[in-house]
């Protein structure tokens, strides 16, 4: 068990978003603000976290054949679970992910971390693996949410930071945000669909520009060693 | 009746499309849009399944409610779209088996489909009955069709464009998807009745 190489995995060589290219439909669906980006991430987290000690406990009684419907079932519960106290603490929060929330269910971080990481790993390292992809998760939707608030609507931390009170957090997601440049001069698309397409594949192409770019510096050192 | 059937039906395929303007279903979307044979064969799987999905979750919603166990349902619809998807592995192994191997991995992978999911969870919400349920699940899945359609065919394009390295693979796909959101953006001010 390697903790800070998991980190590292799950934050930026094998960042579930951009280098495994999964659970795309909700990264460009709710990152309109970072109050919508935080919450979900963190909802993720919590329960991918469940998610992977739950599977990872129960990974010698499993059958393989049933074993997908299994972690369905472990995943549906603790969505729910988490839906509930959405809807009971953070109302706007539950208002504004809207369907999103339970088709945490159906998102294929969860799903693929249990298949191939907690089928096969025990359970203190299944939940690292959690907390670090999770975290991956959440870096990557804060990312989205600066880029698209930004661009769109001209503030930074909508919903999450009020400053017309002094500088204080927001949880139920009533704070206005630092507004950078007037919202009439933001570019609309930025917060459409359009623009959720165009952020999510300039931040892959950059993931990728970095990794190739230090795969190739790597190669380049070696080959200098070789040559010494 | 018929107008607010009619009304559904286009804000389904056209002005709320559920990949362009929901984002529900872009994992198969952008997977299985290399070619558009494949593509075609994808869409019908996933209308057939939303469809049938639409139409048994509304009678299981029911009894839930009935029973006061409304907060099963995520847990009640997974289950029973994960069977569909079994149904339709089994039946296109045995009748169409050029499709299934083309299809690969992504047909099981329909179960985590969010568009499956995704209406029955908005069939629920928007309280419809069970004759739009069942017509907001077709046509929510021609509406897929026409997309992972439009978008394989732009893709089969691309092979011959021009691009910078680091956008090979996804991020162009995406960058494509992004300009076809911004078409289908136009109808997003059509109104009907």
């Amino acid at each position: 068990m390697n903790i800070k190489k998991q980190f590292k995995e799950g934050l930026i060589t094998n960042n579930p978003v951009l280098v495994q290219l999964i659970g795309m439909c909700a990264t460009m669906a709710i990152t309109t603000s970072m109050f919508n980006g935080v919450g979900m991430g963190l909802s993720v987290l919590i329960i991918l976290t469940c998610c992977n000690v739950v599977v990872s406990l129960l990974r010698k009684i499993i059958p393989g054949e049933i074993r997908l419907a299994i972690f369905v079932v472990v995943i549906a519960g603790f969505v729910t679970i988490v839906d509930l106290l959405l809807q009971a603490f953070v109302p706007a929060l539950s208002d504004a992910l809207g369907v999103f929330i339970p088709l945490i269910v159906v998102n294929c971080i969860i799903i693929g971390r249990a298949e191939a990481f907690c089928s096969k790993n025990g359970v203190a390292a299944s939940f690292i693996d959690g907390i670090a992809q999770g975290l991956g998760y959440t870096l990557v939707l804060m990312a989205m949410c600066f880029i698209r608030e930004l661009l769109g609507s001209g503030s930074i931390g909508g919903g999450l930071i009020d400053i017309a009170n002094g500088f204080r957090l927001t949880l139920d997601g009533s704070g206005a945000g630092i507004q950078i440049f007037p919202s009439e001069y933001g570019i609309m698309y930025m917060i459409l669909p359009f623009g959720g397409f165009m952020t999510l594949g300039a931040l892959i192409a950059l993931m990728q520009y970095v990794l190739r770019k230090s795969a190739e510096k790597k190669e380049l050192k070696e080959a200098q060693e070789v040559n010494e | 009746m018929v107008t607010s059937l009619l009304s559904i039906s286009l804000g389904a395929i056209l002005i709320n499309n559920f990949i362009f303007s929901q984002f529900l279903g872009c994992c198969p979307f952008l997977g299985v849009s290399q070619k558009v044979d494949t593509a075609l064969g994808m869409g019908l799987a996933v209308t057939f399944v939303m469809g049938m999905s639409s139409a048994l979750c509304y009678v299981v919603t029911g009894l839930l409610n009935a029973l006061g166990l409304n907060y099963m349902g995520t847990l009640a619809y997974i289950l029973i779209i994960a069977s569909l998807v079994q149904l339709v592995e089994m039946f296109l192994k045995k009748n169409i088996p050029s499709l299934y191997s083309s299809l690969g991995i992504y047909l099981p992978l329909i179960t985590t489909n969010c568009a499956v999911l995704g209406v029955v969870l908005l069939n629920v919400q928007n309280s419809y009955n069970f004759i739009e349920s069942v017509t907001y699940g077709i046509t929510g899945g021609l509406g897929f069709l026409v997309a992972i359609v439009l978008f394989a065919s732009v893709r089969e394009r691309l092979q011959f464009a021009e691009y910078p390295k680091s956008f090979e693979g996804f991020p162009i796909a995406l960058v494509s998807a992004g300009l076809l959101a911004l078409a289908f953006m136009g109808f997003s001010g059509m109104k009907i009745w």
